[in-house]
Formats: C-alpha cells, sequence, structure tokens
C-alpha cells in the first residue's frame, strides 16, 4: 500500500502546491470564510460568559485565535473530491498507478495548507493590531508540539473522511455521511466554545471521544491554557492507530467492489 | 516463438445492477426496497495474448470489451475464472506489476487540468521511480516522436483534443510499460490526429515488442494496427483469429468494376448472369463469389470488349460494421 520515496513525496507536494496557487484567491476566501472562532469570541467576551470558566479575556481571546490557526492547518474536504472522483470514474487511471490515489489527495491537503499560511498569518495580524492585549509567543517546544497535535488533528480527519470516502465503493452518496458527522465535529471539537465550558456530564464521557482533540486540545496547548499534554497526545496517537487499520480494511474491501463506472 | 503474456481461463464477470420502475410508484418502491440483479457481462471467455502482439478487441457498445480490458489492467475483480498478465494476478495491484502497464481510456483524463502536462509527466516519472535525469530524456524523445514539444508548458486546458490526447499517451508511457491497453484511444479525434497516433503506436510497438490490447469504433484503427482481433458479443467470444481470414470468412465475396468500350458490351453484360450492383453509362460493377474470379474474368475477357477492369474487396468498414451487428 506504501510505496513512497522522498523523491515522490518531494515531487507530490511540489506539483501539488503549484496547483493549488492556481487557485489562490479561492483559498483566501476559503481562509478568510475560516473565521467563525472570531464571532464565537465576540460572543463570549461581549457577554463575560469567560469568567464562568475562569478564563480572562486575553486567554480567550488567544484560544479562539489558536482555534482559527488549528482550523485553517486540519480541514479536511477528501471526502467530497474522492466521492466525484469514483462516481466519474477519475480515479481509475490511479488505481493501475504504484501510488494509493489517498496519497495524492493528502498531498492536495497539505499543498492547500501551506498555500493558506501567509492568508492565515495576514488575517491574525490584523486580529492582534485590534487585540494587542492578546499577543503572545509561545515558547518554542510549545509551537512545536502544537504543529504536531494540529498536524494529529488533521490526520484524525483526514482519516475519518477517507474511511466515509471509501463507502462511496457501496453507496452513490458518502458525502451524507460527512454531513452527519459535521454536527458533533462542530459542537464538540471546541470550535465554538472551549470544552472546559461544557456540562460536566458532557465532559464525562467527550474526552474518549476524537472531538476534543481536533481543535480543543491543540488550540489549548498552543494558547498556554492548563492542559495534560500527555493525555491529549495519548488520545491523538491512539486514535490514528485505530483508523488507520479501519481505512486499510474498508480501502481493500472496498477496490474489490469498484466497477470503473463512467468508463 | 514468443510466450504468451496473457493468458485467460473461463473468466466471468457478473455485475449487481439495481433496476427502477417509471413513475412515482416505482420511485416509492425504489426507495424502500431496491431490486437488484446480477448481470453476467463477460461470460466464460478463454484467450491467450503473445509478447508483442497487438490485438483488436471488436463488439458492439455493451459487447464487454472495456469489462475485459479492466480486467486485465486489475482495475477490477473478476467474478470467476484465471487471468494472469505478465505472470502477475492483475488484481492484486502490484507494484511491479503497475510498472509493466497502461491504460489509456479515450474519454478519461489523467493530466493535471490546470497545469502544463510537463508537471504531469514529471509527477508520472517520480511515481514510476524514474530519476529526473532519465524522466527529461523519456519526456524529450516522447514528446518528439508525438510532435508535442510546444505544448509542455501550456495548461492542459488551454490544449486541443489532439493534443490532450498526445500528452496522456505520454503521459501513460513515460514508464515504458511493455503491454498498453488502450479503450478508444483515438475517440473524437480528427482524421489526421488519428492517424499520427497509430503511426505513433506503430513505431512504439516496433521499438519496445510490447504488446497492445485496443478496442475501438473507427475500424480504420483496427485494420492498420491490429493482425489478430477477437469479436466479443455479448460477454463471449465469438472469433478469436487473423483479421485477414475473420474477412475472407465473414465476406466471401468480391467486387468487379468492368469499363465496357461500347454502350452494346454494358447491355450484354447487363442480360449475362452477373448479379449487377451498380450501372452507370459505360461502367458495371458486378459481385462474385471469391472462388469463381478465374472463370468469370475468363468469360468476360473472351466475351466482351473491355477499355479496363477492377477487383476490389468491399469496404472492411461495412464488413466489420456487419460483424458488430450480427
Amino acid at each position: 500500500m506504501f510505496n513512497l520515496s522522498k523523491n515522490k513525496i518531494i515531487t507530490l507536494l511540489k506539483v501539488q502546491y503549484s496547483n493549488m496557487l492556481e487557485y489562490r484567491v479561492e483559498i483566501a476566501l476559503w481562509a478568510i470564510s475560516g473565521i467563525v472562532p472570531f464571532f464565537m469570541l465576540n460572543i463570549w467576551t461581549n457577554n463575560n460568559l469567560n469568567e464562568s470558566i475562569n478564563l480572562s479575556d486575553a486567554m480567550l481571546s488567544r484560544y479562539f485565535l489558536s482555534a482559527f490557526f488549528v482550523r485553517q492547518f486540519s480541514v479536511v474536504w477528501v471526502v467530497f473530491t474522492f466521492e466525484e472522483d469514483a462516481l466519474l470514474g477519475k480515479i481509475s487511471p490511479y488505481l493501475i498507478q504504484p501510488l494509493n490515489p489517498f496519497f495524492r489527495y493528502f498531498a492536495q491537503h497539505i499543498a492547500e495548507q501551506i498555500t493558506r499560511l501567509p492568508f492565515a498569518i495576514l488575517i491574525a495580524s490584523i486580529f492582534f493590531l485590534f487585540n494587542p492585549e492578546s499577543i503572545w509567543i509561545p515558547s518554542l517546544g510549545i509551537f512545536f508540539l502544537s504543529c504536531v497535535s494540529t498536524f494529529f488533528s488533521f490526520l484524525i480527519q483526514f482519516l475519518i473522511q477517507s474511511i466515509i470516502a471509501c463507502l462511496c465503493f457501496w453507496t452513490e452518496k458518502a458525502s451524507s455521511i460527512e454531513k452527519f458527522l459535521f454536527i458533533p465535529t462542530l459542537f464538540l471539537s471546541g470550535l465554538l466554545a472551549p470544552v472546559i465550558s461544557f456540562p460536566e456530564y458532557v465532559k464525562s464521557w467527550i474526552y474518549i471521544t476524537p472531538f476534543p482533540y481536533l481543535i480543543d486540545f491543540p488550540a489549548n496547548l498552543l494558547s498556554g491554557n492548563k492542559i495534560n499534554i500527555i493525555s491529549g497526545f495519548f488520545m491523538q496517537i491512539l486514535w490514528i492507530l485505530v483508523l488507520f487499520p479501519v481505512f486499510k480494511l474498508i480501502w481493500s474491501l472496498g477496490t474489490k467492489k469498484y466497477t470503473a463506472m463512467g468508463s | 516463438m514468443q510466450e504468451n503474456i496473457i493468458n485467460v481461463e473461463n473468466l466471468s464477470k457478473s455485475f449487481d445492477i439495481s433496476s427502477k420502475e417509471p413513475g412515482l410508484k416505482g420511485t416509492l418502491k425504489h426507495f424502500v426496497k431496491r431490486q437488484t440483479k446480477s448481470i453476467e457481462v463477460i461470460k466464460n471467455i478463454n484467450f491467450e495474448i503473445k509478447k508483442g502482439e497487438i490485438v483488436g478487441f471488436l463488439g458492439a457498445n455493451g459487447a464487454g470489451k472495456t469489462t475485459i480490458l479492466k480486467m486485465l489492467c486489475g482495475l477490477i475483480y473478476p467474478s470467476q475464472g484465471k487471468l494472469s498478465v505478465a505472470s502477475y494476478l492483475p488484481y492484486k495491484r502490484r507494484p511491479n506489476f503497475l510498472k509493466q502497464i497502461t491504460l489509456i481510456m479515450g474519454q478519461k483524463q489523467q493530466l493535471i487540468w490546470d497545469l502544463p502536462p510537463i508537471e504531469s509527466f514529471y509527477l508520472n516519472a517520480a511515481i514510476y521511480d524514474i530519476e529526473k535525469f532519465e524522466a527529461k530524456r523519456r519526456i524529450k524523445k516522447l514528446s518528439d516522436m508525438l510532435e508535442i514539444e510546444s505544448e509542455l508548458y501550456i495548461p492542459v486546458r488551454k490544449l486541443s483534443l489532439g493534443q490532450r490526447m498526445k500528452a496522456e499517451l505520454l503521459a501513460a508511457l513515460i514508464h515504458k510499460p511493455n503491454i498498453l491497453f488502450l479503450d478508444e484511444p483515438t475517440l473524437g479525434l480528427d482524421v489526421n490526429a488519428q492517424r499520427n497516433l497509430r503511426k505513433f503506436l506503430q513505431i512504439y510497438n516496433k521499438e519496445t515488442d510490447a504488446t497492445i490490447c485496443l478496442t475501438s469504433h473507427y475500424m480504420k484503427d483496427i485494420t492498420s494496427l491490429c493482425k489478430r482481433v477477437i469479436c466479443i458479443q455479448e460477454g463471449c467470444i465469438t472469433y478469436d483469429g487473423k483479421l485477414n481470414k475473420l474477412l475472407k470468412k465473414i465476406s466471401p465475396l468480391k467486387d468487379i468494376l468492368i469499363i465496357c468500350k461500347t454502350d452494346k458490351d454494358v447491355k450484354e453484360l447487363s442480360n449475362a448472369g452477373f448479379i449487377i450492383k451498380n450501372k452507370n453509362q459505360k461502367e458495371i460493377t458486378i459481385t462474385i463469389k471469391k472462388d469463381s474470379i478465374k472463370s468469370t474474368l475468363f468469360k468476360i475477357l473472351n466475351k466482351f470488349d473491355i477499355e479496363d477492369l477492377y477487383i476490389n474487396e468491399p469496404p472492411v468498414d461495412e464488413i466489420i460494421g456487419d460483424i458488430l451487428v450480427k
């Protein structure tokens, strides 16, 4: 399944980055459309909701800015692209190449993240211009760990969506299942509110799901809030280790069902 | 004697297809309980292909030609039977097998739409573990052969269909495959582009001894490239052998165009008991059985004062068209 070399990875990334640069305006708009955390910050601070969870205004601003960054670099859309390619038979040429087609999609996502970076920095700079009290510089170690946990968050979401995408081999509209998953992801990931603010009965089970490790954990890590780093990473790695074999299995079963429709 | 590179034994393929009755009632019924039925599109077929052969798969739409190619290249799993391609089971899709084959579908593309084709070529070269220097050399050689050097740096979306098809071919051949599966490679191309593509495939086959399996609805592709054809009808092989033999078998007739010196001869020829195909002033075309050429010519040359005479095969397109209909 993995037949990767340094040359393959670099060429894939270079080509996909060139391709993404063709869509720079679109990507800038996507980056701007990801400012939901700033709206949430506004709601929280204007209603003094942060007092209930003992977070200062500055810390809350940093949390939502971090959530914005984590979201920017963990957005996944593979299910939609794969669904179209599978239903129209576009993946046929890729299936008979000695590289799993999902590496193409993976490289597309990484290339898109690199393209997003300057826009995300620009948006953050504007945010700091209006909220100078929120400016902070995380230590190099924390910054590195945050990048790793954001990448793990991206990996978890990529694996979940890839598993759903493989359902295209059985059902025509696998993306509907993803839409169903979007709701818990939105509410339970920490994008709208830090998980610490959730009721106790929710907190009693939410940490065994993958959702808090998608936004809340990396955002808290980056913003410097108190968090159990070891258990956070442990759960992220655990979910990756659980999801990866599931993906491999469903891919192997799905390709046997593939009928190369549309060609 | 060349060894077999493709072996197919009792191969079958079935697809589950859901059917829906028309109207609201049918829609509701389909929503509640889907009716599926299994359709056997390939039925117990057997054939072998030798290294370096160019084989054409002939058949009407839906006969199963493309399904055979898809199974041979490993894109879809067979339902029953055995097949081996270059000593591999295609559906396992082992990297060493995939490096030996290529599939070109006239209506599908693998080039990245918004980038110049050269980017896709380098990407493919990396996927097939080809060094950059070697990749450059192969791109140069193939682009020279295909005459697309000037289009390498133009975004794919701005290329014409013919230019795009050539670029697709280059992308599919950059890893020097031994076995080419071509499904309607000339689809939508103009006459010149079709001719160039055929010429290229002939040269590629000669230079690399590659095996080519081809399906096409353009009979010229088949007649100019394939010595051997496999006819498929409703998932079964109805003929497997030389194209010439098939043409003789299917069409045991010949046309003779006779140009007479006088109108009187035309009149007499018309009444001599031949099957008349065409009659036009001093020209008359008769259709005869191939095994009676000698005696017919003898009779005509002795009895009539003729100016000229041509013996023609009926057009190949017509004959193959008949096979597809039958």
